[in-house]
């Protein structure tokens, strides 16, 4: 017989991880979805693997390292758009298989896969430590005061990038503001979805609101309600039927998904 | 009696895109209060003019000058409201009319200020002038092309500008909806005294509406009231071809 769920102080932990990042991944993702930078999610979490490589390989803070190795990331991405040399998406294909490429040569200099690396691409669920909480939380904080403070520049910015430089608010910074929170994001979330998944949590609760057709703050909590129903199910599912957490998370985020497109189906 | 004051200055202005000259020693002035229509043959610099002077591109030789001021070091940038050509990416966006015409007054609130009580009965004034107010929590892509430009006149008009620019807002409208939106046009400049500057393809609509007109093919080949435009031999220089031009009665 199994321990009751919150018996257990892995899994309170994992709860309070879980709801933490089920609010900021979707207001992130939406102003990811809504410009159609949803591969931005996954490339930065390809990227996060770099850090948690060198992490892992040092034996420091795989997530700091990762917050750090996708922040750069991002302000390279954005400089790179901002060159408009390249397509946006060419720009994010190079750096998500190119980061695979570095994370892949670091790891088999740490001597091949370990089953902490693992838990980082897929999600682990009882790796959560205080350390990890702690981290969480506080850029938990830093993420939502950042959109609560420059919501209105975000919107406007998302919705039309010319009009809001032409009106004198300072667009590039301000994109380059978004896709760091996206990083920093990114990063927080791995551990429970885990890497690979990452972008799915990021798009799949945000593309679910947008079905129902509302007003943006709408959508945005609206996709926060989808994700916190598909980590919280998520979480319980993966524990009493013995289910990797991220995969899990992420199939109920795409019941979800189906269910929405079943009630809003055109005539 | 003082006349009335320049707003926008563009001084030798020359542009080039990729070594393609796409403006060449561009000068002119605009008054306040002016209504300034902008013709001339796609590709002759209509667009990149506009955005030479909302500063959205650097020219390489010249300089515009808002309200005397150099268009860098000019602050007040929301005092010119904006209503750019549209593209097809609005139509998903989740917003509301109401949220769309609010984000036009981001930048004038400036950053960490929220919508006041007077910058909310601005905004509400605006969508009521406009005649957007019953729409407001419609989708931005539920609603027809005309009441789309509305809503974009309406967060162009939100920040309360003095300048208002206008690149092809009549595209994909209907006949008796761009009659209604350019007597709006004329009525909004006549009785607040804002400054319009507009292009469109319809040249007989900007003869009739505009008091003064600029011919745009790389380099200015007229600038004048429609009057002059009409006798002289314009239209050849433009397109090139003879093009029988007819002003309507008055």
């Amino acid at each position: 017989m199994r321990p009751e769920i919150f018996e257990l102080e892995f899994m309170r932990r994992a709860f309070v991880a879980g709801l933490l990042i089920s609010i900021i991944v979707p207001i992130i993702g939406t102003f990811l979805v809504v410009r159609r930078y949803s591969l931005m999610a996954d490339t930065l979490a390809h990227v996060s693997l770099v850090g948690v490589a060198v992490g892992v390989l040092t034996k420091t803070q795989p997530v700091i390292a990762a917050v750090i190795a996708s922040t750069v990331a991002a302000v390279l991405i954005e400089r790179l758009r901002g060159l408009k040399k390249l397509f946006a998406e060419s720009i994010l294909a190079i750096f998500l298989s190119g980061s695979l490429a570095v994370a892949v040569v670091i790891i088999s200099m740490a001597k091949g896969f370990n089953v902490d690396l693992l838990s980082y691409l897929f999600g682990s669920i009882s790796t959560i430590g205080g350390v990890d909480l702690f981290l969480l939380a506080v850029l938990f904080v830093l993420v939502l005061a950042s959109v609560a403070l420059f919501y209105k520049e975000f919107f406007l910015v998302s919705f039309d990038e010319e009009f809001a430089e032409a009106s004198g608010v300072k667009a590039r910074a301000l994109n380059l503001f978004i896709v760091i929170l996206a990083a920093v994001t990114v990063s927080l979330a791995m551990r429970i979805v885990g890497i690979l998944l990452i972008g799915a949590l990021m798009v799949i609760p945000v593309v679910t609101a947008r079905q129902f057709e509302l007003s943006f703050r709408n959508t945005i909590l609206v996709s926060i309600s989808f994700s916190l129903v598909s980590v919280i199910s998520g979480l319980f599912l993966s524990y009493y039927f013995d289910l990797a957490s991220g995969g899990t998370i992420v199939l109920v985020s795409l019941a979800i998904f189906l269910a929405s497109l079943a009630i809003n189906r055109p005539e | 009696m003082t006349g009335p004051k320049t707003c926008i200055e563009v001084k030798e202005v020359s542009f080039s895109y990729n070594g393609n000259p796409i403006l060449q020693d561009i000068s002119f002035d605009v008054q306040e209060g002016e209504y300034l229509g902008i013709i001339g043959p796609n590709g002759g610099g209509k667009t990149t003019l506009f955005k030479v002077i909302l500063g959205l591109l650097k020219p390489q030789t010249g300089e515009v000058r808002i309200y005397g001021e150099p268009l860098e070091s000019f602050k007040r940038k929301h005092l010119i409201g904006y209503v750019p050509q549209r593209s097809i990416s609005d139509y998903y966006f989740p917003a509301t009319v109401e949220e769309v015409v609010r984000s036009g007054r981001t930048a004038r609130l400036g950053l960490f200020k929220r919508i006041s009580k007077e910058d909310a009965s601005a905004i509400e004034k605006v969508m009521e002038v406009t005649d957007v107010a019953k729409l407001r929590d419609r989708l931005i892509g539920q609603i027809s092309g005309g009441e789309r430009q509305r809503v974009f006149i309406a967060r162009a008009l939100a920040s309360e500008p003095k300048i208002l620019i206008l690149d092809e807002p009549d595209v994909g409208v209907d006949v008796t909806a761009q009659e209604k939106f350019y007597s709006f046009l004329e009525d909004l400049n006549s009785n607040t005294g804002i400054t319009i500057l507009l292009i469109s393809h319809d040249i007989d609509v900007v003869a009739h509406q505009a008091k003064t007109i600029l011919c745009l093919n790389r380099r200015l080949v007229c600038h004048g009231p429609p009057r002059d435009f009409i006798t002289e031999d314009y239209m050849q220089k433009l397109y090139g071809k003879k093009v029988r031009f007819i002003l309507h009665g008055h």
